[in-house]
């Protein structure tokens, strides 16, 4: 085709535009102005202008990927990028020149001081386009550069701005380590200043970078080495690995410190419940919507049989021991009582459905009809925290190994239930339900043992959850818990456990660590699962395909032998 | 011969169409079986009534002697009938070997405790279905295939993987849906080919549908031809072949005078 | 005996459950009635209130049928088209009550009230089949599905951000306001009259447009086979793209017309009325146009009614709480009874 040497300058400019529109969204939705409080470099880089030259870098590196040739790479990232600034700068213009705040309640002065670099509308402007121009160029420049470097480079860039953003925690977290202060004084933002320092930007960057190049060279020659060593070196290596894996999950809590503990706790309860649900969405393939009804029911059931309160119609009192085996118990019908009536119902039709029972317990929850038994829109308060052999589980350090518990219990279930027949049942009913109906497995007993293990999870998550704070509310039930969860397992990678880990600590754990982002937490993730399923439908880290015939076969010979 | 099969004036009605019309049928042990007819004569629907997708308004299908009609389809299979579809249906994002391991899953009894527990049930269960898969992927041909992603295996690979899927189950009859559907002359010879040691060798009787009518003549002992769901012949095929209502079924009213010659080899689709 | 095989226990749990529920339903309206708490005008205007109510959801529904209709998935996002055409409408009329043309014009106001939010919540389906959905054509169902809930959210939690967390009341239009007196003492709030027939009319206008126009009948063609009718030379995905807009103008009129009724505008007003409106579709047996208008107008009766009819008798507290629940229930048992609904279309339950 005679287009093929041409510079394209419709996808250039089109791509400019689109990630223009997104700028604008991005601004106009309050993301800036909430993320610009946040630095990533001190003085200099916002999280909120990082997220604006984030969206520029990756419209002009597909801009710099439709073209022919370098040169035209690079001068096509400079139109995008070139665009990009003339969309935000009719923004800026837009916002400064008519008072739109009745209507878009984030188009503020604030946001026009945020995109002029404070310096008003003439001056600001050109600055606005000058900036974001070099970011397209700098997206270009990504895209001419060799694979091995760019991969790179991204990585150190990553880094670095994740590293930006945690600084606090880190901070706090080293205070606990006076030799490094100084180390830790240099690397950061002084004082009330947030973020990396620009030195310590500089080097996290080239430290990653260069390392990332180093280990990229030598890693296949490491991997062999590994490979050579004889099978019980080899086994002992993975050995000291769990070791020091498990050695770094107990002292977590005394490392952390308070704060961070708790989000590792909040974190923890939503992975637990996203190994219930992988096993009912990524396993069995029944897309449940209403997921956080067993969450609801587990707490609720911990709260009337413990609660000490004296609001309730009955007061059972018990001790959390006692109860948590009846909750789990609750959970598990529960579970099979409302799969029972979706057990013929496929897809989108299960999806609403299941919606629909987590919002009939909500209001169930919430109604003056049930008030004197489950306590109504008031909850059930004085939930005692358990005693375990003489230490109280009433603090985050120590409701830690509790939820490590959970999740280490619920990780062993799964994982051998997937290496199971009933595994393998879910899923071949997730590929083709008639089929595997017709290959002689029992649906009915199938889909409803998947709902109760699912339910149990949740379940006992929500029963941690209960005495974690003391008291429940309707509120914490919501339908959001659920996309939550579901988000977390999809993005994860569906049927994948690593998957459920990983994640969890994004969108469980990340956003309790950046507070701001809660906020806007939905509409990213919702964004997140649109981009998800066109991209990379498998998700991030994707269910493993079990190797047996060969891994199996090397018993074979010796039976025969035998 | 005893029957394994028999129908016994089996009628399937979908709204006011009668698919499958007071049909009788019987199938010998040990013998191979075809049902034959134009498109929409009611063949797939026939085997959809066997294998317990669809239950008959009228009349009854018994199995050995015991009445199947009526029954789910995984409890049909667990009474020793199994299936290959049409349009191949495997699990398809699962490997070879776990597609024939869920085909032997009416021959376990792990529950889940014993999964989580790994008892001793458990590891005897994993046990028998590998080996029985590894036996079968051999038996298929596709030693070496089994941790392929079945979706990326060949057609014809397919094919023998989804038969492998219907033996696991260690069935007493087998139904094949036009095991030969979009394969070439030369393929369909080996698949005729592996039909028939299939019988002989595992002593199944087999029961098929399919259009390629040299396929059916070269292998089949019985022949049932349906048109608008009714039977309108039955036979060994040489009675087949030269039976008019037949040939005025597949080929229309004035090919029934015109002469026989063109039917045997002739491919009919 | 034989087909007693069939009838598992799971089948027996489930007939218990619904034997129960309709013994609730009966023993409870017997004794709200006997007790005669209510007057014949009251349970009249809830009646009527559940038909504007009903009319309402019927709109909403028509969109969710129309495009299951065609793409075999269900617009988990309609919901958000719903409450984006209510949104704009809020500015549109604000805006025009402080210019005090509301008040000099108000049929001409009016009008273009509906006309601005039926062209924004088309807009925003357009852009929404085209980014989210058309890529995912042939994926396996539960990706588009996912889709679906993510763009929900998505846009839920954009229109949050952009005009805020804070409930905006719809102006007070006097010329809808008061009551029209009918015989003795009924009588019918005039907004909820407005809204019954607005409702008819449009539904009217659709099935005309489905039943005569010749993008009704392609609409109908597509239905029943994509591959076919385009092959008999249906551009496809224009198709598609018309069925959206369609649908899409009905939830934003639907949108305006529920805020005329509720006046209370919020990011999150779509949810309950798209879930409701979802089930009305499948009431009517979903894929199936006049179904989902009767569907909608029974879910809306019966929501409106049930409550006060089947609970109060029993001496439940604040029966108006679970009008919902009985909403859902409703779902459930219909999906679980009569799956094909009211007017039934048959689900594609695909089988070997």
């Amino acid at each position: 085709m005679s287009t093929q040497n041409r510079f394209d300058w419709l996808k250039a400019v089109q791509l400019g535009a689109i990630a223009g529109i997104t700028g604008i969204l991005i601004s106009l939705v309050g993301m800036l102005q909430q993320f610009d409080s946040r630095d990533i470099i001190a003085g200099s880089l916002s999280m909120g202008w990082t997220m604006l030259f984030l969206t520029v870098i990756v419209a002009s590196y597909f801009s710099a990927a439709h073209q022919p040739s370098k040169l035209l790479s690079i001068a096509a990232s400079f139109v995008t990028g070139l665009v990009f600034g003339f969309v935000m700068c009719l923004l800026t213009y837009a916002v400064d020149t008519f008072d739109l705040r009745q209507t878009l309640v984030n188009a503020s002065p604030a946001l026009v001081k945020i995109l002029t670099f404070e310096d008003g509308v003439p001056t600001g402007l050109v600055e606005l386009v000058v900036t974001v121009t070099i970011a397209g160029v700098v997206g270009g420049v990504i895209y001419i550069l060799p694979q091995r470097i760019r991969k790179a480079v991204s990585l150190g860039l990553t880094v670095m701005v994740f590293l930006g953003l945690m600084q606090q925690i880190i901070q706090v977290t080293l205070s606990n380590f006076p030799q490094v202060n100084s180390a830790t004084a240099w690397m950061f933002g002084r004082g009330t200043q947030k973020g990396l320092s620009f030195n310590g930007a500089i080097v996290v960057f080239l430290v990653v970078t260069l390392s990332n190049l180093f280990w990229e060279s030598n890693a296949t020659k490491v991997n062999s080495q590994i490979q050579k060593m004889p099978e019980n070196r080899q086994r002992s290596l993975r050995i000291l690995g769990y070791g020091l894996l498990l050695l770094v999950v107990l002292y977590l809590p005394v490392l952390l410190g308070l704060y961070l503990t708790e989000v590792v706790n909040v974190t923890g309860l939503f992975i637990l419940m996203g190994l219930g649900l992988n096993i009912v969405v990524g396993f069995a393939g029944l897309l449940d919507l209403g997921y956080v009804a067993f969450y609801a029911i587990g707490a609720y059931t911990v709260g009337v049989l413990t609660s000490v309160s004296g609001q309730l119609s009955t007061a059972f009192e018990w001790n959390f021991w006692w109860a948590l085996p009846v909750c789990i118990f609750v959970c598990v019908m529960a579970g099979i009582v409302l799969g029972i009536p979706v057990l013929n119902m496929r897809g989108d039709y299960l999806a609403i459905v299941t919606l629909g029972f987590g919002e009939i317990i909500r209001i169930l929850a919430l109604s003056d009809f049930l008030k004197p038994h489950i306590g109504g829109s008031q909850g059930i308060v004085s939930i005692p925290p358990p005693d375990f052999f003489g230490v109280l589980l009433n603090k985050p350090q120590t409701l830690y190994y509790l939820i490590v518990a959970g999740c280490l219990l619920a990780l062993f279930v799964s994982q051998r239930l997937r290496d199971s027949r009933l595994g393998r049942s879910w899923k071949a009913m997730r590929e083709d339900e008639d089929v595997a109906q017709a290959m002689g497995i029992n649906l009915v007993a199938t889909k409803l043992l998947a709902f109760a293990t699912g339910a149990a999870f949740s379940g006992l998550s929500g029963t941690i959850l209960a005495i974690k704070l003391g008291t429940i509310y309707p509120h914490s039930f919501a339908l959001l818990i659920s996309i939550n969860v579901l988000s977390l397992i999809i993005v994860g990678g569906m049927g994948s456990i690593p998957g459920v880990f990983i994640g969890g600590l994004l969108l469980a754990g990340l956003p309790e660590l950046l507070r701001e982002f809660s906020e806007y937490r939905l509409l990213i993730y919702g964004a997140l699962l649109v981009v998800m399923m066109q991209v990379r439908p498998e998700g991030f880290w994707p269910e493993e395909t079990h190797k047996r015939e060969f891994h199996e076969n090397e018993q074979v010979p010796t039976q025969e032998a035998a | 011969m005893a029957s394994v099969l028999s129908a016994i004036n089996v009628t399937k009605q979908f709204g006011g169409l009668t698919a499958v019309n007071t049909l009788n049928l019987e199938v010998a042990e040990n013998s191979i079986s075809s049902v034959i007819g134009p498109n929409g004569a009611g063949k797939t629907t026939f085997f959809n009534c066997v294998t317990g997708f669809y239950t008959p308004e009228h009349g009854e299908i018994k199995y050995k002697d015991n009445r199947i009609d009526g029954l789910r389809p995984d409890q049909v299979t667990q009474m020793g009938i199994s299936r290959t579809y049409q349009n191949i249906r495997l699990f398809s994002n699962l490997t070879a070997l776990e597609n024939i391991m869920v085909g032997y899953d009416p021959h376990l009894k792990t529950g889940w405790l014993d999964a989580v527990l790994r008892t001793k049930r458990y590891h005897d269960d994993e046990k028998a279905a590998h080996e029985e898969a590894l036996k079968l992927l051999r038996f298929v041909g596709l030693a070496g295939s089994g941790d392929l992603i079945a979706r990326n295996l060949p057609y014809g690979a397919q094919r023998r993987l989804e038969i492998a899927r219907a033996l696991a189950s260690k069935p007493g009859l087998l139904l094949l849906d036009e095991p030969t559907a979009g394969m070439n002359p030369n393929e369909t010879g080996e698949m005729m080919h592996f039909i028939r040691d299939l019988r002989d060798s595992l002593g199944i009787t087999i029961l098929l549908i399919e259009h390629d009518m040299r396929l059916v003549m070269g292998i089949s002992e019985q022949i049932t031809v349906l048109d608008f769901g009714e039977k309108i012949a039955e036979g060994g095929p040489k009675e087949i072949q030269s039976n008019p209502r037949v040939i005025e079924a597949y080929l229309g009213r004035g090919a029934a005078t015109e002469g026989m010659a063109t039917t045997s080899g002739n491919k009919s689709g | 005996m034989q087909s007693l095989k069939r009838f598992s226990w799971t089948d027996v749990f489930m007939w218990v459950v619904g034997a129960a529920l309709l013994t609730l339903i009966v023993v409870g309206s017997y004794l709200t009635l006997q007790q005669g708490k209510y007057t014949t005008v009251q349970w009249f205007d809830l009646a009527v209130f559940g038909l504007a109510q009903g009319s309402v959801y019927a709109l909403i529904a028509l969109g969710y049928t129309l495009v299951y209709g065609i793409l075999r998935m269900i617009n988990f996002a309609h919901s958000e088209i719903f409450m984006s055409g209510a949104y704009i409408g809020f500015f549109v009329a604000t805006s025009m009550q402080r210019s005090g043309f509301l008040r000099e014009n108000p049929v001409l106001g009016i009008v273009f009230i509906f006309l601005t939010a039926m062209t924004t919540s088309a807009i925003l389906a357009i852009l929404l089949e085209r980014i989210a959905y058309r890529p995912l054509r042939g994926a396996p169902r539960l990706v588009p599905l996912i889709t679906a809930i993510g763009a929900s959210f998505f846009l839920q939690y954009t229109f949050r951000g952009l005009f805020g967390t804070q409930n905006r009341a719809y102006p007070e239009i006097d010329f809808i306001r008061g009551a029209i007196p009918l015989f003795g003492s009924f009588q019918i709030q005039k907004i909820q009259l407005i809204v019954i027939i607005a409702a008819a009319l449009m539904m009217a206008a659709l099935a005309f447009f489905v039943q005569y126009t010749k993008t009704g009948k392609a609409m109908r063609a597509v239905s029943e086979d994509k591959s076919v009718a385009a092959l008999m030379g249906i551009d496809v995905d224009k198709i598609i793209v018309r069925t959206f807009v369609i649908g899409a103008s009905l939830a934003g009129a639907a949108g305006v017309l529920y805020c005329f009724m509720f006046r209370i505008v919020t990011f999150y007003m779509g949810f309950i009325p798209g879930l409701k409106a979802f089930t009305a579709a499948v009431l009517g047996g979903i894929g199936n146009p006049p179904g989902a208008m009767l569907g909608g107008l029974f879910l809306g009766i019966f929501e409106s009614l049930g409550p006060t009819l089947f609970l109060d008798g029993l001496g439940i507290p604040a029966p108006y709480q679970l009008k919902d629940v009985i909403a859902f229930t409703m779902l459930v048992m219909i999906l679980i009874f009569r799956p094909t609904g009211i007017l039934g279309e048959r689900l594609s339950k695909t089988k070997a």
